[in-house]
Parts: structure tokens; sequence; C-alpha cells
């Protein structure tokens, strides 16, 4: 960190004016990040997303497998019971691509979502002691999360690659694919934003860390991962598209099968959440983080 | 003329007692309603002075009102009882977190080193430690890189610095995570309490290293700490935090004085703990025990070689003769390490008697606990309350008395001794 040291020069022609390079002040205004003082701490960051990688694997025989593990054993459960059980369509698309896309996808947002919620909590103990720019761990949170997506969406290549050259199912690769950054962006940045709003609430108030893990998993039912949105009942077709969520991850799917819905209008919808929710989270996330030690 | 780097100005911190959560959310809604209205917040008013021994109101001003200023260079003791406000002055400087009112304004950057070793991760090598630890406390990666070797060589791990820190023993922790501490480079430099850590070698060479920052490198330093001795070799200025507010500040040894008078104020219970009666009263009691320093005030600190007083209330139930009292004085490790007994024969009728003993203070500096019996000539011992009282044998002594002048303590007892130089014949 590259802070400058004091500025005598400045003094010796304006004695009158004080440089400071620190001011602690009660309350600071409420959207105000401070960019540069998070790009100061890029290296923490790393580090702590080098940090996360490196505990997850330790003293683990499969090391980084599990990354593919995790989502197949998934993929092949949703499988078993939402297509073979319950026999829920999925409009024309292999059913093992369709729910990986979707749990791929989900596990992120859900991941990202609920580790960050816990950022407070979690490392409170870090908090007491030192203090560093406080967005930085959810957002290596997120970061190595969206690693992990990265790892994650190889694995689903490899599986639509199988589907798409090698049995020549009734899939086609959309335009779409190439929104697939501003996709991934859209999903980290409203998992992002929920995660830190719910992070700066439940320091306060406990409850709300029941009701979110419990939350999500809802959600994910309010989110077409294990069906498409067009089984959706139309009476409750509105609370689905209500879901931001539910635009981008129809989207991920429209652009790699060809199947499903894409509108710009829901798309933009999409954005348009993910912003208020980003800024709101933001708000909170502010006002909490400087005086969150004392309620802890 | 030196510059102000820090400039500290009517800083106050509130914080609520109790249990924090209950009703959280009614009391939340009056707040935000009092200043949407534009009025003061109507639970802070209730703050008051914080006296943590009197019941009061549910929020408490843990400091108020602070104004001080600290130039470049200087290294500020901050002493103080427990509770008094000391490591919230820190944290608010550390921004852990932010105060109630007020401001403090700093040039240069500030490193804070609460505790050592934040962030430790178990899973992780020394090295990954190093780094981890190293960007927490605010040091770039290629600042990390280039002082790892200065790092472990200065923990003295380097043939563990590829193994997870879950393995090392706790001192070799302990080493590495100050020796990250330890290689900060920042202008101003706050400290609390973290070099009571460690080993008395490892306790000396911290010390030593943090008069190298302070004094060959001229960085500002805040410290805190319990031990005297390390305030009075280090500092060159200290303040004395009372109830949250700085009572006095200026030269370390008037500061010191001040603090070691506010516990000869204190009056300490002079009951006796049921719990440590090893042997009950046969026929007499010890109903209570006062401790009293030089200027008769009740205390449990004394300076170095200052007589220490002791006032026995017993409660004589049966007539007894021929009684002696003896006084122990154990070391932290329980051992006896000095002993007094009363001459002559002792008799008592029914009722109650106050025993005077004046003792010697021969200590050096430390805690030291007492037992308290009464015996019979025949051996047998009517009543023993045992480590019922601790003292504490301070490293100050009187004005006319030479202070303890080193930062190590070998043993317990400081014997008088005559030195003289004899010329060779």
């Amino acid at each position: 960190m590259a802070i400058p040291l004091t500025n005598t020069f400045d003094e010796k022609i304006n004695p009158g004016i004080e440089k400071w390079d620190l001011v602690i002040k009660p309350r600071t205004g409420g959207l105000s990040i401070n960019i540069g003082e998070i790009l100061q701490s890029k290296d923490l960051l790393f580090i702590f997303v080098k940090r996360d990688f490196v505990a997850f694997y330790k003293q683990t025989i499969l090391g980084p497998i599990w990354f593919f593990i995790q989502p197949l054993l998934t993929t092949l459960m949703y499988l078993l019971i939402f297509g073979k059980m319950a026999k829920l369509s999925t409009d024309g698309v292999p059913p093992l691509l369709f729910y990986l896309a979707g749990v791929t996808c989900w596990s992120y947002c859900s991941d990202s979502l609920i580790k960050t919620s816990d950022t407070f909590i979690l490392n409170a103990n870090i908090f007491g002691k030192v203090y560093f720019p406080r967005l930085v761990l959810p957002l290596s949170v997120v970061l190595s999360n969206l690693i992990k997506f990265g790892i994650q969406l190889i694995l689903f290549l490899l599986v639509w690659a199988y589907y798409y050259f090698y049995k020549k199912d009734d899939i086609h690769i959309t335009w779409i694919i190439l929104l697939l950054p501003v996709l991934i962006l859209l999903l980290s940045l409203l998992s992002f934003g929920l995660g830190i709003l719910f992070s700066a609430l439940t320091t306060k108030y406990r409850d709300l860390r029941f009701l979110l893990s419990f939350g999500v998993q809802l959600l994910m039912f309010a989110t077409p991962v294990v069906y498409p949105l067009s089984m959706a009942p139309k009476k409750y077709q509105w609370m689905i598209v209500a879901n931001p969520f539910t635009a981008i991850i129809e989207a991920f799917r429209y652009a790699f099968t060809g199947s499903g819905n894409f509108s710009w209008m829901s798309l933009g919808y999409s954005a348009a959440a993910t912003l208020v929710i980003l800024i709101l989270g933001t708000l909170v996330f502010n006002k909490v983080e400087r005086t969150f030690m004392d309620t802890v | 003329m030196s510059e102000i780097v820090i400039q500290i100005e009517n800083l106050s911190k509130l914080y609520r007692l109790g249990e924090v959560g209950t009703g959280t959310l009614s009391h939340d809604l009056h707040r935000w309603w009092a200043r949407v209205r534009g009025k003061e917040d109507p639970f802070a008013r209730l703050g008051e002075e914080n006296r943590r021994d009197i019941k009061g109101g549910d929020w408490v001003w843990a400091l108020k009102d602070i104004n001080y200023n600290i130039n470049q260079g200087d290294v500020v003791g901050i002493v103080g009882k427990n509770g008094a406000g000391k490591s919230t002055l820190l944290k608010l400087l550390s921004r852990v977190t932010a105060p109630t009112t007020g401001s403090v304004k700093v040039k240069g950057r500030i490193a804070s080193l609460l505790e050592v070793g934040t962030g430790f991760h178990p899973e992780l090598t020394g090295r990954e430690n190093i780094f981890l630890n190293g960007a927490i406390l605010g040091m770039s990666r290629a600042e990390i890189k280039r002082k790892m070797n200065e790092i472990v060589d200065f923990a003295g791990i380097e043939r563990y610095v590829d193994t997870p820190v879950k393995r090392y023993s706790s001192g070799m922790y302990v080493r590495l995570a100050f020796a990250v501490a330890a290689s900060l480079e920042s202008e101003i430099l706050v400290v609390d309490e973290v070099l009571a850590v460690g080993d008395q070698e490892f306790q000396n060479k911290c010390l030593g290293k943090m008069k190298d920052v302070s004094s060959k490198e001229g960085r500002t330093v805040l410290f805190v700490s319990h031990n005297l001795a390390s305030i009075k070799s280090l500092c060159t200025t200290a303040v004395l935090v009372k109830n949250g507010t700085i009572t006095l500040s200026g030269q370390v040894q008037d500061v010191i004085k001040s603090y070691l008078s506010e516990f000869n104020t204190d009056q300490e219970s002079d009951a006796i703990d049921d719990s440590s009666r090893v042997i009950k009263g046969k026929g007499a009691e010890i109903t209570r025990v006062a401790l009293f320093n030089q200027q008769s005030l009740s205390t449990r600190k004394f300076l170095f070689k200052e007589k220490i007083k002791f006032v026995i209330g017993l409660n004589v139930r049966v007539q007894v003769t021929n009684v002696f009292f003896d006084l122990t004085f154990l070391n932290h490790f329980g051992d006896p390490v000095a002993y007094s007994f009363s001459s002559g024969n002792y008799s008592f009728n029914e009722g109650s008697q106050v025993i005077e003993v004046l003792v010697d203070n021969h200590f050096l500096p430390g805690d030291y606990m007492i037992s308290l019996g009464i015996h019979k000539n025949t051996g047998e011992t009517l009543e023993y309350i045992q480590a019922f009282k601790k003292i504490t044998v301070s490293s100050t002594a009187n004005e006319n008395t030479i202070d303890y002048p080193f930062e190590w303590i070998h043993g317990s007892i400081n014997l008088d001794s005559l030195w003289s130089i004899q010329s060779k014949i």
C-alpha cells in the first residue's frame, strides 16, 4: 500500500492547510466505496482466494477433482429424482445436460450467496483485530467461487460437446452464447449483492442466518433449475419470472441448447434488479462494517 | 519541532451493556425514528460514565471526550486498569470499530498489532501464512517476499517453514506471528499487550525489537501494557486512562506513580473465601485479613521493598493457649518461597482479637499468594487458610529507594547484599 507520507512540502507553502492521510470519523457517506483502497488491497484479495483454494483440498486424496465430483453427483441425483421419478420435462434437452447446466449455475449462486452472507460472523476474529477494506472478504469469496465455477463450466462444456458433436442431439447453439460473460457477471453481482446485504443484516439479527440457508433452498425451486420455465403453472409463473435469477439461468441454457425462453425484457429486468440489490447491499454493508464489532 | 502525527479530538465511544439482541429491532426503529425527526439518539442520552462497579443504565461511554496529540517519534505508553478503555482507544485508532463522536486525524500509515497471528490458517504452511498474515496487516506481496528471509530468521523456524502451522508448537506459532508483525514498516505502530506471550527469552527479543523500532527507526508507537517495567524502558511519554477519560499524560514516571496510587485507594475486601480454609477453626477462627502499605492504605499492590502490614481479625470461641502464627508466601507456581512465623506463645481468651504483623518486603517484582495458619506448640493446626490472598510487588520503588531496574526477574527473593571492590594486594 502506497499511502503517501506526510506532505511537508505543502505545509511549508500553506501552513494553514492541514494534510492528513486518514481521518477517522463516526459515520461515512452511504454509497461511498473507496475503490482506491480496495485496489490497494488486491494482494490481500488474491491471497484470500488462494487460501480458500489451498485450504479446500489440503489433506484430501482427490484434491481439486472434488470440484467435478460435486456437480456430477448433484446432477445424477436430480436426474434420478426429477427426471426419472417425477418425470419432469426438460424441453427436449438431454436431461443430463439440462440438469448440469442448472446445477453449475445454481451452485455458483448459492455458494457465493451463502458464504458471503457469513462474512462478518465467520471473520469476526480477524475484523476485530485489524483493519482492511471489509469488502475484500466477500469479494474474495465470490472470486474463488467464480474460479470454481470456471472449472465446473469446463465439465459442462465437455458434456455439452459430447451431446453436440458426438450424439448429435437436437440441441443447437445460439448467438446468445456471446452474452456468456455478461450472464456470468450478472450472476456474480447478483449473488454478491444479496450476499453482502444479508451479511450486514445477519450480524445483528442472527435469525436471518437460518432463514437464509432455508431460503436459498426455496429460491432454487423458484428458479428454473430442475424444470424449464415453460413448465411452470401459469398461476405461479409471475413469481418465477419476478426472481431475477430466472432470466439469467434461462438465457444460459438457451445459449447452449437453443431451448427455453430468452427475452431482452426479462434479462433487462434481471440486470436492473441486480443493480438495485447491489446498491442496497453496498449501502447496508457500508453502514454496518464500521460498527459491527460492537454487535456481532 | 516535531510534528503532530495523530490528532485525537473529542473522541467518544458508546457501548451497549447487557444482552445485545433482545429488543434490538424495536430499539433500532426508535433510534431510526428519532434520527428521521432530527432528534438525538434516545438511547445514547442514557450513556453515563464508565464505572463498572456501579449499576446503571444500559449504555456506557467506554471512552468519553478524549483529546490528545501525538508527535512524530513519540513512544506513548497507555496505562490504566482493566476496562478503563485502553483497548477501545486502540481499536478506534486501528479502525476496527468506528467512534460514536469525535475524530482522529492521522498522518502516515497505521499498522495495528492488537493480536499476533491474526488470520493464521492452521492448514496452510508457515510460508503461506506469512503471506496471508502479512497481507492482512497491510503489506504488499512484493514487500513480504523481500522480507521473507528476515521473518523466518527472526522466528527461528527455518526447518518448519513449509509445514502446516497446525503442526507447530505453540511457541513456534507465536514466534512466527510476531516475526511477521515485527517486519511491518508503517510509520505508526499500535501495539496492545501482545508481548505478554511466549517465554522470557522471546519476550526480551520482542522488547528489543520494539526498542529498535522506536529509537533507531524513529517511528511513532502506541503501546498498551500492564507490564510497567516495559512501559518504563520503552516509552517516552505515558497516558493514564481511567473510566474512559485521560486523567493524566506526560512523564512516564509521574503517570506510573499515579496509576499505582489508583490501586491504593481501592477498598479491597478483607473477607476470606471459605473455599480457601483448608483446616477450619478448631476453637479459633480468622475472620478477616487486611493488608496495608506504608501510607496505611488498604491495598494489595506494594512497591518494591515496601513493608507489608497485615491486620488479622481473630474470633476465639474456646480459650486457647500456646499458639503461634505463620505466614507462607507462594510464587505463581504455588511453591512456597518465603516463610514468617510469630515468636512467643500466645494465649487468647474467648472473644475478638486483632493481631498486627509488619513484614519486610524482600520480594522481587511479581505476584505472590499468601497462606496464614494458627498452630499449637504441639504441632496441631487450629486453622489454616491457603493461598487466600494475592499481593503484587511492582518494580517501582519509593522515592528514596532504587527501582528494580531489569526486565527479567530471576527468582522471588531479593537478598540484601553489600558489594565492595577490594584492591588487589
